[in-house]
């Protein structure tokens, strides 16, 4: 119970900043300064609050679940890849989207859309896309929640009840400190987090007397050896999830984060350490979740463990609920909590549980965002900002936020899906596949709305297909995929055991090729914006 | 010419993700204990971080920075 009492002092810290930043922005009921706290962030705040709105329960939770089930891979499959994609997309995206808004006014990507494209109803059906797509990701950090809570105070603390405490922090702090309040929250959690990694490796590698010896155990036992290298992942796979950082640029939570920064030279530290910064938290929480596997005197891990084998090995003569029963008992999304009980001091693994909850939280910025972009992409758009003013429309922001979290709270009790596959299975590929609209915005200047309209509606057509077919065919045992369609000896269409794959890519491959080439043929063959319109988007570099 | 180099630095750094050469292998073990798969992907991520210095250092899109001064918005304090 000791370690569960640390993370409630955690979450109250959490909440005074929250309250704390209310108190400094009391008397500026001013939307600009509630969502975007005035675009007035500093460097530290902004390089940490950045980084750590974009890792959610995911980082530490999800990793090592992935990594305990499928080896070293997952390092290379998500962190590496984005520390180059992510630090890339901010520097070429990023900065050109805060000059933009610092220019402009804008406060979201959809008031940038309908400006650049001279749209308005197009633009609402970007931002009906862009919310139900953010949806999933709030959830996870709450099912996050749930799941830290009840593994930290030993089962003492039931999932739906810490779920709707997490819930309820986060939509308190939001609630009252805005953009303020979630930007220095995220910086206090990710300085956490940051410190989390390199502590728990310490520790659990000397509770487990060394990884030398538990390196070379598990090199020595054929069933696990494969975890330490990638031979269980396919090399097309694995090229596939290159495509799936480009959905952190198209996250709106992330853009609007962007416009938050005081100067430019703001993002000349975000983007060089951002890939020190993952590198410093995703390396220990993959390398604890493979070395799990060496674990024999934990009876949790070792019960996922005989459901991975009784999956492999009966899996194929077992009824689909009965595979994804098994595929639930096995999952490892709180191996490391498990492994911080097994190995280190009550206090200590308080500690790093309040470390787990500063990256669970992270949906605090996700909440924030779909505030922003109901208040201004609908609310004021469709005049409720100049018929009730601008005091109105932040009360209306604050009433959004209570509702969204009550609603992702209501889904998450009931969402069966990892944490893991969750978030990847619709929320990334979708926003990756969104992400051809701001590459065309700012950098094309013949594109037009009705591309971007097109790209949008395929985005949306193509997660719903994946979601129905993954829903209608179950997924196989674990090994050779089911094939569902082949033209001429190729296989185009597979079920894999954690998914889907097209033409043996991920189905975000597809997804955001032809999300471009929609963007790209549909503005040939339509109007362009007015010359003046595109002139304020193109000053060319001196 | 310096923007090009960066162009093929990038395009090379991101074909180097690929790396098939280490796909069925743990050995060696770095420090006795670190896959090689493991390792050379933390070496990746340094060499993205070294990358993006170079960005900055030799291609930052100052004129953006230029076009918000002669616009009138004060880059310092809120808008």
């Amino acid at each position: 119970m000791i370690p569960a009492i640390v993370v409630f002092i955690y979450l109250a810290i959490v909440l005074y900043i929250g309250i704390f930043a209310f108190r400094r922005a009391k008397g500026k009921e001013q939307a600009e300064d509630y969502f975007l706290a005035s675009r007035s962030l500093g460097p530290f705040v902004f390089l940490f609050s950045l980084f750590g709105t974009n890792m959610t329960a995911f980082a530490i939770l999800g990793s090592s679940g992935h990594a305990f089930s499928n080896g070293i891979v997952t390092f290379g499959l998500m962190a590496s890849s984005s520390g180059l994609i992510i630090p890339l997309s901010i520097f070429f995206i990023g900065t050109r989207v805060w000059a933009l808004g610092k220019k402009h006014g804008f406060m979201t990507p959809v008031q940038m859309f309908r400006d650049r494209w001279e749209c308005g109803h197009i633009g609402t059906v970007i931002f009906v896309v862009q919310a139900v797509l953010l949806v999933p990701y709030i959830i996870i950090g709450i099912m996050g929640g749930g799941t830290t809570l009840h593994t930290i105070s030993g089962g003492l603390v039931p999932y739906w009840f810490g779920g709707a405490i997490v819930a309820m922090v986060v939509m308190s702090y939001v609630f009252f400190g805005g953009m303020r309040g979630t930007a220095w929250v995220n910086t206090f959690q990710t300085v956490l987090f940051l410190l989390f990694g390199a502590v728990a490796l310490i520790v659990i590698g000397v509770g487990m007397g060394g990884f030398r010896t538990a390196a070379q155990s598990m090199l020595a036992a054929p069933a696990l050896a494969p975890l330490l290298t990638r031979e269980r992942i396919s090399p097309l796979y694995f090229f596939s999830y290159t495509f799936i950082p480009l959905s952190a640029i198209a996250f709106p939570h992330i853009l609007i984060f962007c416009l938050t920064a005081r100067k430019m030279a703001q993002f000349k530290k975000t983007v060089i350490f951002y890939p020190i910064c993952i590198l410093a938290i995703w390396l220990p929480c993959v390398f604890l979740g493979v070395m799990a596997n060496r674990v024999t005197d934990v009876p949790e891990i070792r019960a996922k463990q005989e459901a991975r084998r009784v999956l492999a090995t009966q899996g194929k003569t077992m009824t689909p609920e009965a595979r994804d029963e098994l595929r639930e008992k096995a999952a490892g999304d709180d191996v490391i909590m498990l492994l911080l009980q097994r190995y280190a001091p009550f206090w200590l693994a308080g500690l790093l549980g309040a470390g787990i909850m500063a990256a669970v939280m992270a949906s605090d910025s996700q909440i924030l965002a779909l505030s922003t972009m109901f208040t201004e992409d609908v609310f004021a758009f469709y005049g409720g900002k100049r018929r009730f003013g601008e005091g109105v429309q932040v009360q209306t922001g604050r009433i959004f936020i209570v509702l969204i979290t009550m609603f992702a709270y209501a889904v998450a009790l009931r969402a069966p899906e990892t944490i893991f596959e969750l978030a990847i299975q619709y929320a990334f590929s979708g926003y990756a596949a969104l992400s051809p609209l701001l590459v065309a915005a700012l950098f094309w200047k013949g594109s037009t709305k009705w591309g971007a309209l097109a790209a949008t509606v395929w985005t949306a057509l193509a997660v719903i297909t994946v979601a129905i077919f993954q829903h209608s065919v179950p997924a196989p045992a674990p090994g050779p995929a089911t094939l569902v369609w082949s033209m001429g000896g190729v296989e185009v269409l597979t079920r894999t055991p954690g998914g889907t794959a097209v033409f043996g890519f991920m189905p975000v491959v597809p997804m955001v090729i032809v999300s471009a080439l929609l963007m790209i043929v549909v503005s040939m063959l339509t109007k362009k914006p007015k010359d003046a319109t595109i002139a304020r988007y193109f000053v060319e570099a001196g | 010419m310096k923007r090009l180099l960066l162009f093929f630095a990038v395009i090379a750094l991101y074909a180097s993700h690929q790396d098939f050469w280490y796909w069925r292998t743990a050995h060696p073990l770095v420090f006795g204990f670190v896959p090689i798969g493991l390792f050379y992907h933390g070496c990746f991520s340094v060499a993205a971080a070294l990358l993006m210095w170079m960005l900055v250092k030799f291609a930052w899109p100052s004129h953006l920075e230029d076009e918000i001064r002669e616009s009138g918005n004060e880059e310092d304090g809120p808008k």
